[in-house]
């Protein structure tokens, strides 16, 4: 067994990040026991179990894996949200079933062999195609995040709203997107040289509309009809949202219906109104698309008491609107020391990358924080710069470091570090 | 068609699909008059507002059967969004965006309105309603007369009282 008291990474019991990699950590004493005197059963091995179905469900001990909590706007029941359940998550991918929602209108039942994209405007040659049109295009398919920008807007309250990770930022999620790019659509109907904005439409009751700049629609942007290998739930756009890498997530237009091209932006509701920024001098920025370099530890977090001191896995997510995460570093004294956290083996462009690190907890107080640095060395900012210059009434792109205090009594609380 | 109509549509078929790179060329044209039944985008230049108008005074009817419940009088304590005031306090501790003190364009109004609203059973306003409604949001802000006309025409020309404090943060500086 490896003397953790050899490892120190940083203060407050913080191990180097190569503890859990070590073949025998923590198994050698297992080993050593092996040998039991009498073979036994568990009453669900003295039986066959349940046959096969045609579709699957999370155990029967897992209920409290729900996306939480949900929240309308008064007198409505589809202008909300529901959060991805972080806190019981690993690894980097969200089951679609708790991917976070946030609907203006609720929910559309869309008849797929009903439903189309047209694509207009400043084109050479307006064409609309059916699902199964787009079906039969060369897909692309990418494991990337989806944020909303509202996400983790508790953080912009005087004081530290108690909740657990899904409440306080469980409006991020990530995916296998998969899907047409939209370049080879708008080639197809021939961009006039003047187009340089498209505006798109969802087919839900509100028409949901957002304008999107053509750079980034020939880049990367896709027209996904897949999520997770399977065709997009109800929920998440089916049967075809617009899906714009690393970019918030209110753009990326569920239920997509229409694309015009524009000379310039169309100025809706949605990107005036809401998810434009006002700073504190009264001036509002519009168009702040890239979601910012952020992190945010999983697990230990609220709710997920600790079971007394010893070794800890503390884990998180890590993602940039940008590009790849370059580095996580982890503090267990309130920011004073860090280390580097291990990064698992998938670093992907726009994507969740899960972090882990060892920590030897004493069983006192301790603050926990993660700072995630992307691959251009954006470097995830405080609290206090993210709100710098921001108006109260800013509500969007909140990307500051998070603090975890662990007491005690093991539990654990949302603090300002 | 005639036979050579046909052979001329097939030809320039072909061009098409050989001048879009990996793509089958499945997309089937559309007609100018689908699109315009397809379209509902309008730009703050009036591009897409539709035929007709109407007053606050008439708006204030419209208000009254289809949006008061949800947005309260004159657009103020209701249950949902707060429609107008906060003018002037964008810029201290407490700020109230509204359409009056914050949206930039009157022709969102318009947009959104005939969109999304009345939330519970969006496109049931006429034309005449969607312009008397935008208008009598307008004049809750003391940003039109409560006899001004608005249409397609004068829609555009309303200026917003913080139109001029908007930056774009695209594309990116850094
Ligand atoms: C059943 C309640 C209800 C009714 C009736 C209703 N609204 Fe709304 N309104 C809402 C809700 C909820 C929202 C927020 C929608 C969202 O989440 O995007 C909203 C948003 C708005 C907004 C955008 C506010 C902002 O600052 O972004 C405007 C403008 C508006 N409504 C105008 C109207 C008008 C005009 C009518 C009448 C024709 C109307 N509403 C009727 C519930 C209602």
């Amino acid at each position: 067994m490896i003397d953790t008291d050899e490892l120190p990474a940083a203060g407050n019991g913080l191990l180097d990040r190569r503890v859990f990699l070590r073949a025998g950590f923590l198994g050698g004493a297992a080993l050593m026991t092996a040998k039991a005197s009498a073979v036994e059963r568990a009453a669900w091995m003295k039986n066959p179990g349940e046959g096969m179905s045609e579709s699957g469900a999370p155990s029967a001990h897992e209920s409290h894996l729900v996306r939480a909590p949900i929240g309308s706007q008064r007198g409505t029941t589809g202008s909300g949200a529901s959060r991805s359940p972080l806190q019981f998550l690993d690894g980097i991918i969200t089951p679609s079933r708790l991917h976070f929602e946030r609907h203006h209108s609720g929910i559309p039942d869309i008849d797929p062999a009903q439903h189309k994209l047209t694509i207009h405007g400043l084109v050479d040659r307006p064409l609309s195609f059916d699902v199964d049109a787009l079906a039969r295009y060369p897909t692309v398919s990418r494991i990337q995040f989806l944020e909303c920008s509202g996400n983790s807007g508790a953080a912009l309250a005087p004081e530290p709203v108690q909740g657990n990770c899904a409440q306080l930022h469980g409006l991020v999620a990530a995916s296998e997107w998969g899907g047409v790019p939209l370049s080879v659509l708008l080639d197809e109907c021939g961009v006039n040289p003047a187009g340089k904005w498209i505006v798109a439409d969802g087919a839900d009751a509100a028409m949901m509309s957002r304008s999107v700049p053509m750079d980034k629609i020939m880049d990367d942007a896709i027209v996904a009809l897949y999520q997770n290998g399977e065709r997009l739930r109800p929920s998440n756009g089916y049967p075809m949202r617009l899906f714009l890498p690393g970019w918030e997530g209110n753009a990326c237009v569920k239920w997509l219906r229409t694309i015009k091209v524009l000379d310039q932006p169309a100025m809706t509701k949605d990107e005036t109104s809401k998810y434009s920024d006002l700073q504190d001098d009264g001036v509002a920025k519009l168009f702040s698309f890239p979601m910012g370099v952020k992190s945010v530890i999983t697990s230990p977090s609220p709710g997920l008491s600790m079971q007394g001191a010893g070794i800890y896995q503390i884990s998180g997510i890590a993602w940039s609107g940008t590009g790849r995460i370059r580095r996580v570093e982890i503090s267990a004294d309130r920011g004073q020391s860090w280390a580097d956290a291990a990064l698992d083996e998938h670093v992907l462009p726009k994507s969740l990358t899960r972090f882990r690190s060892a920590w030897k907890w004493s069983g006192g107080p301790a603050v926990i924080l993660s700072r995630a640095t992307d691959e251009d060395g954006r470097v995830q900012p405080s609290r206090e710069a993210v709100l710098t210059g921001r108006s109260s009434a800013a509500f969007y792109h909140y990307n500051g470091i998070q603090a975890w205090a662990v007491g005690e009594d093991g539990e654990i609380n949302n603090v300002y570090a | 068609m005639s036979t050579l109509n046909i052979t001329i549509a097939v030809a320039l078929l072909v061009s098409i699909s050989a001048a879009a790179q990996e793509s089958p060329g499945l997309g089937r044209p559309v007609t100018a008059a689908e699109i315009e039944a397809l379209d509902f985008t309008i730009q703050p230049d009036g591009d897409g507002l539709p035929d007709g108008s109407g007053t606050a005074m008439q708006g204030a009817l419209v208000y009254q059967s289809h949006c008061l419940a949800c947005h309260g009088p004159e657009g103020q304590e209701g249950v949902n969004d707060r429609l107008s005031g906060g003018h002037g306090s964008l810029t201290t501790s407490t700020p109230v965006k509204t359409v009056g003190s914050f949206w930039p364009y009157a022709t969102t109004v318009f947009d959104y309105v005939r969109r999304a609203m009345p939330y519970q059973t969006p496109g049931v306003l006429s034309n005449d309603e969607l312009y008397s409604v935008t208008a009598y949001l307008l004049f809750v802000n003391d940003i039109i007369e409560e006899n001004a006309v608005m249409s397609a025409q004068t829609l555009p020309e309303v200026v917003m009282p913080n139109r001029d404090n908007f930056v774009w943060a695209y594309p990116p500086r850094d």
